[in-house]
């Protein structure tokens, strides 16, 4: 056993470091207020390859593993996680299905122009009725002579309105046993039939693009399915098992920012005489902070680790995620509560912490759902 | 076109100096490419580009400092050297480390046109590297450089002298040392990263260099390390302009006799 990150770990760590404390952090709070989008950094992001940053560099990624993509989404998140989202999601669930169930001749077409930034990645899964419970899905896709007709509408779908094209899941029928069941789809987001809207007036995660997608009639040729016919369902859970480790990273990088915070402020604000950081209850506080951080961190890895060895790493992504997200939102809680009345005050940062905490413990599968699968894995 | 870059290991600017046992504490300290040199790195690989050719990038000091020479690969450098150090008991002071990269450069199957040197290393900040090995290479120097142009054989340099700018003329081969202003060091790429592993690096020993120990010993000891004194709170004085120049005047003699 070896904790050591390897040489090139640590480079992608120091550059994200240094890449997120020049690049992301200086408009995070203004980019907060005015909801804008950040394309210069996709746009940097893109020159440093890093949008392909764990794909082979036979199809423009970087060739780097699962756990430089965590430690990738933590540093981003710890400055600004609606920058860490966006590339979570892009990597996880805009690359991920393309790479693991594409053909040779889908990766070349559409792995392709994501690894080099051309476009973002996006996943069209959950609809107004269905999420985590897929039988719900009421997009359907019908099977013409010479194309698919999709029909219906998804909600809460990152980064859309700058994909060109995006993976999405629908209902067909089944041939053989006349079921409903799920098959995935790359639909480009050009075409005749497919409109997406971006207005959603959310509590955190402000310059994250997060969108609706309404498709009408929306025909795309014989070769747009995503695997195979039917599989859909077997696919999104995979492609989400991965999409879990991503938001783990980013609970841990929105916790550390928060930490770090509330850490130099409690050391500046004197009270009673003393820093606070000397009052033994703030000490405790901050010390349950590290601890939780450094545990979530551990485990984040852990299931990157998994993941690079080609183990099975559904419980170890669904416990990451959801020990991460539930340690960002006391964190970010508690650094609120050190700051005082100054962390109710959007210039002190935590606030914005905290809002955007709390969407770690609802996408890609709620922390009530995450307890279900760890529930299932353990053999309930 | 030959390029080597002379860099130098050092404290992140950002870490706290502690002090134990009269020696800087090196544990858990962060270690990067001393930035003055990460220009020098940056601005071979700008020419090379601009001009083609192979950078080499050396360094001397502790088995460590493999971590900054693949930074610098992983920038866009070609290949490495590292002359180890660990071994050596005596101090090294600046004599001795441009005798070692003197030495080093010897042992080099090439010939370099440029060499780059950052400016001064921010730890010890003694600017005599570079100068002192373009003496013993028998080559013209310019320090402090913030912009370099080469066309053939000529090299047009622009040299920061305090605050204004003196032009040079001069041509290859040349050593420069590299002053802020020159560039803005890039970040290095995912591919650079992955790449850096791949690229040659090659260890010397001090034994392996044609150079006696007697040659790099120290011409300078250190006597004392010590932080500078804690900084009081200020006076301010007070009473009439009269009273107070007085008062000034007599705790310039008095106390802190300096008049």
């Amino acid at each position: 056993m070896n904790f050591e990150l390897t040489k090139e770990q640590s480079m992608i760590q120091k550059l994200m470091r240094e890449f997120s404390e020049e690049e992301v952090k200086p408009g995070a709070d203004q980019r907060d207020q005015t909801g804008e989008f950040p394309h210069d950094i996709i746009r940097k992001m893109a020159k440093l390859s890093l949008m392909g940053l764990n794909f082979p560099e036979s199809y423009g990624g970087g060739g780097a593993d699962t756990i430089s993509f965590a430690i990738a989404v933590e540093e981003l998140s710890r400055v600004c996680a609606s920058t860490g989202i966006t590339y979570s999601a892009h990597i996880s669930l805009g690359c991920a299905p393309i790479y693991l169930f594409g053909t040779e001749e889908q990766r070349k077409r559409y792995l392709i122009p994501l690894c080099t930034g051309d476009s973002l990645g996006a996943f069209g899964l959950t609809e107004p009725n269905a999420g985590s419970d897929a039988a719900g899905t009421q997009t359907t896709a019908v099977e013409n002579e010479d194309n698919w007709s999709i029909q219906g509408s998804k909600c809460f779908i990152t980064n859309a309105s700058h994909a060109k094209f995006l993976s999405l899941t629908a209902s067909t029928h089944s041939k053989t046993n006349n079921q409903r069941q799920i098959t995935a789809f790359i639909v480009p987001t050009g075409i005749a039939g497919v409109s997406i809207q971006s207005n959603y007036n959310k509590l955190g995660l402000k310059s994250s693009n997060t969108t609706e997608i309404y498709l009408e009639q929306v025909k795309i040729p014989k070769d747009n399915v995503l695997g195979e016919i039917g599989n859909g369902f077997k696919q999104f859970l995979v492609t989400l098992d991965g999409g879990r480790i991503g938001i783990g990273a980013m609970a841990v990088g929105i916790a550390q920012g928060a930490y770090e915070l509330a850490l130099q402020y409690a050391k500046e604000r004197v009270q009673f005489g003393k820093s606070i950081s000397k009052l033994q209850v703030i000490q405790h506080k901050l010390a349950d902070m590290a601890m939780e951080i450094e545990l979530a961190r551990t485990y984040v890895y852990k299931a990157a680790w998994l993941k690079d060895q080609d183990k099975k790493f559904t419980k170890e992504a669904s416990i990451c995620k959801l020990f991460a997200s539930e340690v960002a939102r006391r964190v970010c809680n508690q650094a609120i509560q050190i700051h005082g009345g100054w962390g109710y005050i959007h210039d002190y940062k935590v606030e914005r912490y905290f809002r955007d905490a709390k969407l770690t413990e609802i996408g890609e599968g709620t922390s009530e759902i995450q307890r279900n699968i760890i529930a299932r894995e353990i053999g309930c | 076109m030959n390029f080597l870059v002379c860099l130098k290991q050092t404290f992140d600017t950002e870490e706290k100096i502690v002090l134990k046992n009269g020696e800087i504490s090196e544990e858990a300290v962060e270690f990067i490419i001393n930035p003055y040199d990460e220009y020098a790195v940056e601005e071979a690989i700008r020419l090379k580009e601009l001009h083609g050719g192979e950078i080499t990038i050396l360094t001397i000091g502790p088995d460590r400092a493999e971590q900054a020479l693949r930074s610098a690969l992983a920038m866009g450098a070609d290949k490495a050297v590292l002359v180890e150090t660990e071994d050596l008991e005596d101090e090294l002071d600046e004599h001795s480390i441009s005798q070692l990269l003197y030495a080093a450069i010897q042992e080099q199957e090439d010939n370099y046109d440029l060499i780059l040197c950052g400016y001064m290393a921010v730890d010890d900040g003694s600017a005599q590297v570079g100068p002192r090995l373009a003496q013993y290479l028998q080559i013209p120097h310019v320090s402090t450089i913030t912009k370099i142009t080469i066309a053939g054989n000529e090299v047009s340099l622009e040299k920061d002298i305090e605050g204004d700018v003196e032009h040079i003329q001069t041509h290859l081969p040349l050593l420069v040392t590299t002053q802020q202003g020159l560039n803005d060091p890039r970040y290095p790429t995912i591919p650079g990263i992955m790449k850096a592993k791949r690229k040659p690096l090659t260890r010397f020993e001090i034994d392996d260099l044609s150079i006696s120990e007697q040659s790099i010993s120290a011409k300078t000891a250190q006597k004392e390390v010590f932080l500078p004194p804690q900084k009081q709170a200020g006076q301010i004085l007070k009473g009439s302009i009269k009273e107070q120049v007085t008062s000034l005047v007599e705790k310039l003699h008095k106390d802190a006799k300096v008049i």
